[in-house]
């Protein structure tokens, strides 16, 4: 296990300095406040405040639809928990412009901080690796986050980024939680763009 | 219902999503489902996406419809009780989402296992919004087909083309 020593606040703008040229969906919770608070909530980021489980998934039907775009999945480590068998249907899929980053404090963060199975036994990034995804690395001290944007923007995809953090609040962002509307917004600005 | 009866009328069906703009058929493997799978696999801009779990293939649905693709959950009933949460995309926000369901536990049906979910297919389908379009004969294939893309991809409604087990034939075992 590496270390845990990241403050996720600092962690989204180093990985995406210009994250406008990705398209982003984030899973439920802190996952979706940091990626909140790294776009303005902005219109190339689809963010989730429920269906607990959805975000590799729905990333994953984006790539495949849009192979003309990168997508990043923000996720945290309850969140893929909930859905492991996903990343065995990205690992077959292998589409080459997806990225998945999770968010890893250990922790249920927005129903009290309780423990997750990454406080215990369990290690998400040889999970990820056993299911067959292209490239897997994992990261714990604020020193390895320059070469964790490298490899987001370089390895072979796709392409899962385990980040241990501390535990500690994500950013304090408030974001649309109406997803009709955050719906058409993404569809709107995506489709518009041509 | 013969093989060749299976193969006529999954191939009517996948030229009718193809034809709406379908590119993305998402599945768990079912005898059911098995012919259209087939041919997405053998068409050149049909993509078949096998999951580990129903309940992806309503995110990739939804994931899909962001970049304006079109895709479709092909599944067994059992299957749709591992939506239900995930079917909040279409309920609260909005994603046209197409299930093809092919039933077990409905007509016919010789395993006890199967009926407590083929019997449960209905009224999770309508407490989580998603309409139901039934195939009992032969001759509802080609209505429920284009009313059920219509619901989903032109008035944006959550779908489900069910296909009964007097339509499939109930397994013999």
């Amino acid at each position: 296990m590496t270390d845990a020593e990241i403050d996720r606040r600092e962690l989204l703008p180093a990985l995406f300095p210009a994250p406008g040229d990705t398209l982003m969906v984030s899973g439920l919770a802190g996952a979706s406040r940091d990626a909140a608070a790294l776009t303005g909530d902005g219109d190339r980021l689809f963010t989730m405040a429920g269906t607990m489980g959805a975000a590799v998934p729905l990333g994953l039907g984006m790539a495949l639809s849009a192979p003309g775009s990168q997508v990043a999945v923000i996720t945290g480590d309850g969140e893929l928990l909930m859905d492991l068998g996903a990343l065995a249907t990205v690992a077959t899929q292998a589409p080459d412009n997806l990225s998945i980053v999770c968010i890893d404090n250990g922790r249920h963060g927005e129903t009290g901080g309780q423990l997750s199975h990454t406080s215990h036994r369990t290690d998400l990034a040889r999970i990820a690796e056993g299911a067959g995804l292209a490239s897997v690395i994992a990261i714990g001290r604020p020193g390895e986050i320059a070469a964790a944007a490298t490899f987001l923007a370089e390895a072979p995809a796709p392409r899962f980024l385990l980040v241990r953090v501390k535990a500690g609040p994500p950013a304090a962002y408030k974001r649309d939680l109406d997803p009709a509307a955050c719906r058409l917004r993404f569809r709107n600005a995506y489709l518009d763009a041509g | 219902m013969t093989d060749t009866d299976k193969d006529t009328w999954s191939a009517r069906l996948f030229d009718h999503l193809i034809e709406a703009g379908v590119r993305l058929f998402a599945y768990v493997p079912d005898a059911g489902n098995a012919r259209l799978i087939e041919l997405a696999e053998a068409h050149n801009e049909a993509r078949p996406v096998l999951l580990a779990s129903e309940q992806e293939g309503v995110a990739i649905c939804a994931g899909a419809d962001l970049v304006g693709g079109r895709a479709v959950l092909c599944m067994q009933s059992s299957g749709l009780g591992n939506c239900p949460n995930f079917l909040s995309l279409v309920k609260g926000g909005g994603f046209p989402v197409l299930l093809i369901v092919s039933m077990r536990g409905d007509y016919g049906e010789q395993n006890p296992w199967q009926y407590p979910m083929g019997q449960a297919v209905e009224p999770i389908l309508a407490a989580m919004g998603v309409l139901s379009f039934r195939v009992e004969r032969p001759e509802d294939l080609e209505p429920a087909t284009t009313a059920a893309l219509a619901a989903a991809f032109r008035a944006g409604k959550g779908a489900a083309l069910v296909l009964s087990q007097k339509f499939l034939g109930a397994k013999a075992f």
